[in-house]
């Protein structure tokens, strides 16, 4: 399908254009979520797209869907509600790092633990730019943000480790600059049978950049396609040797039952429909 | 498990599951919270039986988001909760007001501040269902006092719920959650059930927050093809952000008049005794059981007393009670608080009359001696 056709098809185009900031990342995701679901051939009247609160969260508006832009952090609770109401419907959030790590957290470990099936895409720009540049839970340890005027003091997540230990059956890990990658990783975890979850490495040269030394959005690209390592590469390598690298690729698959329908056969048994 | 008339002993929690369930609830996500629980647990074993879905969420804020999700993918949704979870769940209520998702929060309420006691009674919570979440939304609020009007108030929080698409809260407290009586349920199908109304229009034309002539827009379900956006933001008739204040101002408005304007009108109040009363109780929820005990026993001794119970907490019986005002020589409102209906009353009679109020916060229940003697007090002052 060309871009064209994409946008008319999939886009609420009277709503464009979008309010990212030049060189922003979340364009590039919004259009590997676009062709992924294209390319997934998923129901387009049957499938709902949540979000949060925060730059990442605009997307949905964006996109002709039945969209939901929920309160701060708590996209996943809001899903949860539409995919046990209808477990037919196939609901995809679209979060960011601060909605999905911080303040939604909680909602994060227990919708991986019940594996429910979602499909989660988290705009990691590593800073909060809808309030414009404060420290995330993903922001590397020692970077600069405007509440961290001396350098960030805390840990920062892996949120893939930790999807992948709460219980989620699919997890990846993706980047703006490898963007056919992204739109496979994604199209795969729509396929996925089960709570998955795509991490999307992005950019933000307005806010994390310009305090961070990575001035432009191409600066920032090019920072990923050096320290970005293919799962597969990765595997050869030391922990040494990954230092200061991220992964990406496919992290871990695995068939677990989904919770949508081990509660339908909860609906059987409360019924006496089985012996 | 099909209601029938015979009598039954049930306590209040109980009635309101056997009410969500008369009503079509078929989606019910909550947080274990004491005095709560027993509804949880009551609608976690009656909802797969009709097909519909149970989730005990990882918190209370989760369960309140989960209901507003099931609600959007049309069905009816509740959750029930306490005081500390009340609180934690005001900002997506405010988010179902803003984006009008019909819902039905029960809060059983328990002794605060904060822990409080969590197994004793109190009415704290009057006013943080009024005002719990920020900003000028309007509020729906139903305070039964029986086990057989838990049951009837349930259903009809539900049927404004769809009605209005507004969230409703159903205030019980410790008492009435709690307690045990007698009761005879009507059979299902005489329970007059209200569903929201679903839009006719072709998708490519629909408005979403386009209103219908009673203010309130038909809603559509997700994955029914209408490809709408919902969201807390300040939205146009497109149900689009907007960052123009007159558009805010304009949708704001209607929220508050789609259920001012609602006829016959949501606020409501039981009057009792009422008609030739020189002093009048203002009670509500268990609280009123006491006053009209109270009141009986004062026209034994031949005071004129009468009650005027709010059954609606919110929107406030305003004309009752002005009216009630005028005519009487003293008003007396019994709270197991430090004074939020009083506030109420004092604002609507606005001085046409004399105002005691009655409180008490020591975990026990107001007895109807207690409101007698403040009725005799006030009568001998009167006279």
């Amino acid at each position: 399908m060309s871009i064209e056709e994409l946008l008319e098809r999939y886009t609420r185009r009277d709503k464009l254009p979008h309010i990212w900031c030049p060189g922003c990342g979340n364009g590039i995701i919004m259009g590997a979520v676009i062709r992924a679901l294209d390319q997934a051939g998923v129901d387009q009247k049957k499938t709902v797209i949540v979000s949060g609160i925060g730059c990442s969260s605009r997307a949905p508006g964006y996109m002709k869907f039945d969209t939901l832009h929920t309160t701060h952090g708590r996209a996943l609770a809001y899903a949860t509600g539409v995919k046990l109401a209808r477990p037919e419907l196939k609901v995809v959030v679209l979060t960011g790092d601060g909605d999905c790590a911080a303040i939604g957290g909680n909602h994060l470990i227990h919708a991986a633990r019940r594996n429910i099936d979602l499909t989660v895409v988290v705009f990691n720009n590593d800073i909060y730019g809808m309030t414009g540049g404060q420290y995330s839970p993903l922001t590397p340890q020692g970077s600069y943000a405007t509440t961290a005027p001396y350098g960030t003091v805390d840990r920062n997540f892996d949120l893939c480790e930790l999807v992948k230990a709460a219980g989620g059956t699919y997890v990846a890990r993706g980047t703006t600059y490898h963007t056919r990658m992204l739109i496979d990783l994604i199209s795969a975890g729509l396929g996925h049978k089960g709570f998955s979850f795509i991490e999307v490495v992005s950019q933000c040269p307005m806010y994390y950049g310009r305090k961070n030394k990575l001035a432009s959005a191409v600066a920032m690209l090019e920072w990923q396609k050096e320290h970005a390592v293919p799962v597969k590469a990765a595997a050869k390598l030391t922990p040494e040797q990954l230092k200061g690298k991220f992964v990406i690729g496919e992290l871990h698959r695995e068939e677990a039952p989904e919770y949508t329908e081990v509660y339908a056969e909860v609906v059987a048994r409360a019924r006496g429909e089985e012996k | 498990m099909a209601n029938d008339r015979r009598a039954q002993l049930l306590s209040g929690n109980e009635a309101c599951v056997r009410g969500a369930l008369a009503a079509g609830v078929r989606f019910f996500a909550g947080y274990p919270i004491t005095p709560s629980t027993e509804i949880a647990e009551g609608l976690a074993a009656a909802l797969p039986k009709v097909g519909g879905t149970f989730i005990q969420m990882e918190d209370e804020i989760a369960s309140m988001g989960a209901v507003i999700g099931a609600s959007l993918a049309g069905v009816k949704a509740m959750t029930a909760t306490s005081g500390p979870g009340f609180s934690l769940k005001q900002e997506n209520i405010g988010f179902a007001a803003m984006a009008e998702v019909p819902c039905v929060i029960v809060d059983v309420q328990r002794y605060g501040p904060s822990t409080g006691l969590p197994t004793s009674p109190a009415q704290g919570d009057i006013m943080q269902a009024r005002w719990g979440t920020h900003g000028d939304h309007p509020i729906i609020a139903l305070m039964p006092a029986s086990v057989r009007e838990t049951f009837d108030l349930t259903v009809e929080a539900f049927n404004l719920a769809e009605e209005l698409r507004t969230p409703v809260i159903l205030l019980l407290d410790e008492i009435v959650g709690h307690m045990r009586e007698r009761v005879e349920l009507p059979p299902d199908e005489s329970v007059h059930v209200v569903n929201r109304t679903k839009p006719v229009e072709d998708p490519e034309t629909f408005q979403p927050y386009k209103p219908g002539p009673n203010l309130v827009p038909p809603m559509p379900a997700f994955g029914d093809g209408y490809h709408f956006h919902v969201t807390g933001l300040a939205h146009d008739e497109s149900g689009f952000p907007t960052g123009r204040g007159q558009d805010a101002d304009r949708l704001v408005r209607r929220l508050h008049a789609k259920i001012q304007n609602r006829k016959p009108p949501v606020a409501r109040a039981e009057e009792w005794q009422l008609e030739d009363a020189e002093i009048v109780v203002v009670a509500a929820g268990s609280v009123a059981r006491s006053a009209r005990a109270a009141v009986r026993e004062a026209r034994v001794r031949g005071i004129k007393a009468g009650l005027l119970r709010p059954i609606t907490a919110w929107p406030f019986p305003e004309n009752e009670v002005r009216e009630a005002a005028r005519r009487a020589a003293a008003m007396i409102v019994p709270e197991l608080n430090l004074g939020q209906i009083v506030r109420e009353v004092e604002r609507v009679s606005g001085g046409e009359t004399k105002i005691v109020p009655l409180n008490r916060i020591d975990a026990e229940l107001i007895t109807p001696a207690e409101i007698l003697e403040r009725i005799q007090e006030v009568a001998a002052h009167v006279d």
